[in-house]
């Protein structure tokens, strides 16, 4: 057979890399270098069913995942042009049946989200290997199935993967707590109670000025101090960093939640930037197919995709859509020099309309978003009541007498609040552990800060069921249902629903 | 690159069928659940397999959308899954359901291992086979109608290009004679279909769509099961009143007729059927009937004599069901066992509501014939 690498490009389509790569350099895009590979459809479903990666851990999601995309595939009803990989080089996939305008377009659009994500501040901290890493979790869990089993492996995977949202997404930026030397072992030789001050003095001195009933006061009185001391010290949003350190786990299940601890953080900021993320990519395949990368015989195919891409419906807002036109919008705005306290404070209508300073500062303030912000900063800085009206965005919510989702809203506020709130934590809940030594059984006490939508109970139970299998002491989340306070409760072997009481908790303590 | 979803999809496929064999009772019972897909292979509706995580619940359902509208105007119905915040809150149970396609093979041996059915004992060896065409082959003869295209431009290609007749860049491929390939067949042998199940089912007034409902369902489940047990099966549907007639499966489930009720009616006819189709040397028969229990008095005799006479000796197996019906149910079941007392080959089955199916195919089929 032909001696054709799998994957690799045919010389057209390299020919093209090289073309849309220097478009992109000539735009100031600034990225790791970029593989690209050619695959088939099939393989492109399993591997967008792994979350981008070839190879990742045996996990039955996966197959799950696969059935629906290849079933989604067959049928005609979806397709997946193209997918992109944070690595260094940064990988991205072409599916071999797509037309040439197609992978012409496709390599533009991910040449925007290497830029992306090499530039992104929110993506500073990822691991840039995680090709490499993600493969070799693979084969350490392999190992761990191998030498514990399979099924029992895949249920505590299942339980971790329930806790994998309740990591601290701005830890990798802030130093919480001061970090421990791994080889700092005084705290550790340091007898109990030796804490207590005591002055040097001559031996003759020192029951003056150490008084020994002075001493074991001071002794008494520390010791108190660290039992009364909460624990954790503040309420610890990074919960997986807490059961890792904190619950009785064997070594394998320690060293898989670290392998899920590890995979949640990398993800997370792509959930942070999607709007912004796919609106910078879309903007840069528009920009460079428009003004370079096509020809007349091209256009009505690129159009039709490229509106195929920004399409939206009623319910879904198409963050293609959103982002590309925000980046739009501030493009325009800079250029015009629409904005500042002038422009802000302008209440005429047809003046804001054609407000021109010939300001030019468009392209350098997208580079300087695409650098600084992530979802939830942009639409609060960028969105406006313009846009808004421009681009008839609406707030909709269920309305149980009709049965069906309705427009609730056109107002401003209310649009840019309800969208703010879907941004805010990656659209869940906020949650951290605020007691590890609850009623000082070891019980684990989570708190959910409450901002006006409630848990989904059903799941909660099922969630403080995995949570359980990890902690194996009784498993309390403290949120509200029904606009009262509540304590949902596991404790092994069956659930509780109280509302939160206080004095419920001294009765038992004492 | 290593690519080894199958094993990942292996395993999912094991979980759904974990999950199918722990609610099978409930899909015995609600035979309405499963939807058919083709010849071998039915759909069954499964709540979503979801790893649960800490999410927002119901008042949350809502979000920010793109077009055009006025307040209050519908965007979309709960089942459409609107991606806001949280997205669409579902109810305890009524989570998003997946079709799972599931062999129909394989549903019977669930059914299997939750009934603890015994496998049949087919009766005799006797097993017709028949030759099949199959077009498996190919050959350098044949007529044009069967001329294998690509093989035929793939010799020509071969031909022109190693005599240097081809042209990269006039690529004129022009077969000859010799570079034509015909499709061909042979013939296989197939074990030929040698088991039949009949229905017998009373539709005068008194049976109303919520028994035959119940019937379809237990018709569904006992295909399925002797479909596994057999090659193939032929199926034949009998609906009587006070006279009886040989249908198809559409009219067996839809007729509904007013007037009175006398078994013998079907049994002679499923007799005749027997006689002039099924020869009970060469087929493995069995009959199943459903009736709410009312018979004309005087038509008993007749009919067990039918029933003794004719369809116990040639059949495998002879199920009465006995389904209750609004109208209160018959006595026919019971003269049926003050008749035959405890004979191998007639099963009953007194089937009270759709939870009764469970035990009635269970009771039919347990008897391994």
């Amino acid at each position: 057979m032909a001696a054709v690498e799998p994957g690799k490009l045919t010389p057209e389509l390299a020919a093209i890399q090289v073309e849309i790569e220097g478009y992109a350099r000539g735009y100031g895009l600034d990225f790791f270098p970029t593989i690209f590979e050619l695959i088939d459809a099939d393989q492109l479903n399993e591997i967008a069913a792994r979350g981008g990666f070839p190879t990742r851990y045996p996990h039955w999601r996966f197959g799950m995942e696969y059935e629906q995309l290849s079933k989604g595939y067959h049928y005609g009803l979806q397709k997946i042009y193209e997918m992109v990989i944070n690595n260094n080089p940064c990988y991205a996939y072409l599916m071999r049946s797509n037309g040439l305008i197609d992978q012409k377009m496709v390599m533009a659009h991910v040449y925007g989200h290497c830029d992306f994500f090499k530039n992104n501040q929110w993506f500073a901290h990822t691991n840039r290997k995680m090709m490499d890493d993600v493969a070799n979790h693979g084969t350490r869990i392999r190992r761990i199935m191998d030498v514990v089993g399979v099924e029992d492996v895949e249920n505590y995977i299942d339980a971790c993967l329930s806790l994998e949202d309740l990591i601290d997404v701005h830890s990798p930026f802030i130093k919480r707590r001061k970090v421990a030397d791994r080889f700092d072992f005084s705290a550790e030789r340091q007898p109990p109670g030796s804490r207590s001050q005591r002055f040097d003095a001559k031996s003759y001195m020192q029951p003056f000025i150490n008084p020994v009933d002075k001493l074991r006061a001071q002794q008494d009185r520390l010791k108190e101090e660290d039992e009364s001391r909460p624990f954790p010290e503040n309420p610890e949003r990074d919960v997986l960093l807490f059961l890792l350190e904190h619950a009785p786990l064997k070594t394998w299940q320690a060293d898989i939640l670290a392998i899920i601890r590890d995979e949640a953080y990398y993800f997370a900021p792509q959930a942070q930037t999607k709007i912004m993320n796919e609106g910078w990519a879309s903007y840069w395949h528009s920009t460079i197919m428009i003004n370079q990368g096509l020809t007349a015989a091209d256009v009505v195919n690129y159009c039709d995709h490229h509106s195929g891409t920004m399409a939206s419906a009623p319910t879904q807002l198409n963050p293609y859509k959103v982002g590309i036109e925000l980046f739009r919008n501030i493009e325009d705005r800079w250029n015009r020099g629409a904005f500042g306290r002038e422009y802000d404070d302008c209440d005429d209508h047809d003046r804001r309309k054609n407000w021109n300073t010939h300001a030019g500062l468009g392209r350098e303030k997208i580079f300087e978003v695409r650098r600084i912000h992530n979802d939830l900063t942009f639409i609060d800085e960028f969105l406006t009541l313009d846009f808004v009206r421009e681009h008839k965005l609406f707030r909709f919510g269920y309305n149980p007498t009709s049965e069906a989702y309705e427009i609730e809203s056109r107002e401003f506020p209310r649009v840019k609040q309800q969208l703010l709130e879907s941004l805010t934590n990656r659209g869940r809940p906020i949650i951290a552990v605020v007691d590890g030594n609850y009623k000082n059984r070891g019980e684990l006490f989570l708190q959910h800060q409450y901002s006006g939508v409630e848990l989904q109970l059903e799941q909660a139970r099922d969630t403080l069921e995995n949570l359980h299998r990890l902690w194996n002491r009784p498993v309390h989340i403290a949120t509200v249902l029904e606009d009262e306070e509540a304590v949902i409760s596991f404790d092994g072997s069956e659930h509780q629903l109280q509302s939160a009481d206080p004095a419920d908790d001294s009765e038992d303590a004492a | 690159m290593v690519l080894d979803i199958e094993r990942d999809q292996r395993r999912f496929k094991q979980i759904v069928r974990g999950r199918i064999r722990e609610n099978l009772r409930k899909y015995i019972t609600h035979g309405e659940m499963i939807g058919r897909r083709g010849k071998d292979a039915v759909s069954i509706p499964l709540p979503q397999l979801d790893i649960p995580r800490f999410r927002f619940g119901k008042n949350g359902s809502g979000g920010v959308g793109q077009g055009d509208g006025e307040v209050g105007d519908p965007v979309g119905k709960p089942g459409d899954d609107p991606a806001g915040s949280g997205g669409a809150g579902s109810e305890p149970g009524s989570g998003h359901l997946i079709e799972v396609e599931v062999n129909l093979d394989e549903l019977a041996e669930m059914l299997g291992d939750e009934l603890e059915l015994p496998h049949v004992e087919p009766k005799g060896t006797a097993s017709i086979s028949a030759e099949k065409a199959k077009y498996n082959s190919v050959r350098q003869t044949g007529p044009e109608s069967l001329r294998h295209f690509k093989r035929t431009y793939l010799n020509a290609l071969r031909r022109q290009i190693s005599t240097g007749n081809y042209l990269p860049d006039d690529p004129r491929v022009v077969p000859i004679k010799s570079d034509k390939q015909y499709r061909s067949w042979n013939d296989v042998p197939r074990p030929e279909v040698n088991a039949v199940v009949i229905y017998l089912m009373d539709v005068s007034g008194s049976m109303t769509d919520d028994q035959k409902q119940i019937v379809r369902t237990e018709a569904f489940w006992i295909d399925a099961w002797l479909g596994k047990q057999y090659k193939g099966i032929e199926k034949r549907y009998i609906i009587h009143d006070a006279v009886a007639k040989e249908v198809d499966e559409h009219t067996f489930y839809h007729t509904r007729e007013s007037g009175g009720t006398r078994i013998s009616s079907a049994y002679k006819v499923c007799a005749q059927l027997i006689d002039s189709t099924f020869p009970v040397s060469d087929w493995n028969i069995y009959c199943f009937q459903f009736s709410d229990g009312d018979n004309w008095g005087d038509d008993n005799r007749q009919a067990f004599e039918l029933l003794n006479e004719k369809l116990l000796p040639a059949a495998n197996l002879f199920c009465y069901g006995q389904v209750e019906s609004p109208y209160g149910s018959g006595d026919f079941i019971e003269a049926l066992r003050k008749q035959f007392g405890e004979n191998d080959k007639l099963a009953l089955s007194e089937i009270a509501d759709k939870e009764g199916i469970y035990d009635s195919i269970k009771l039919f089929l347990g008897k391994g014939k």
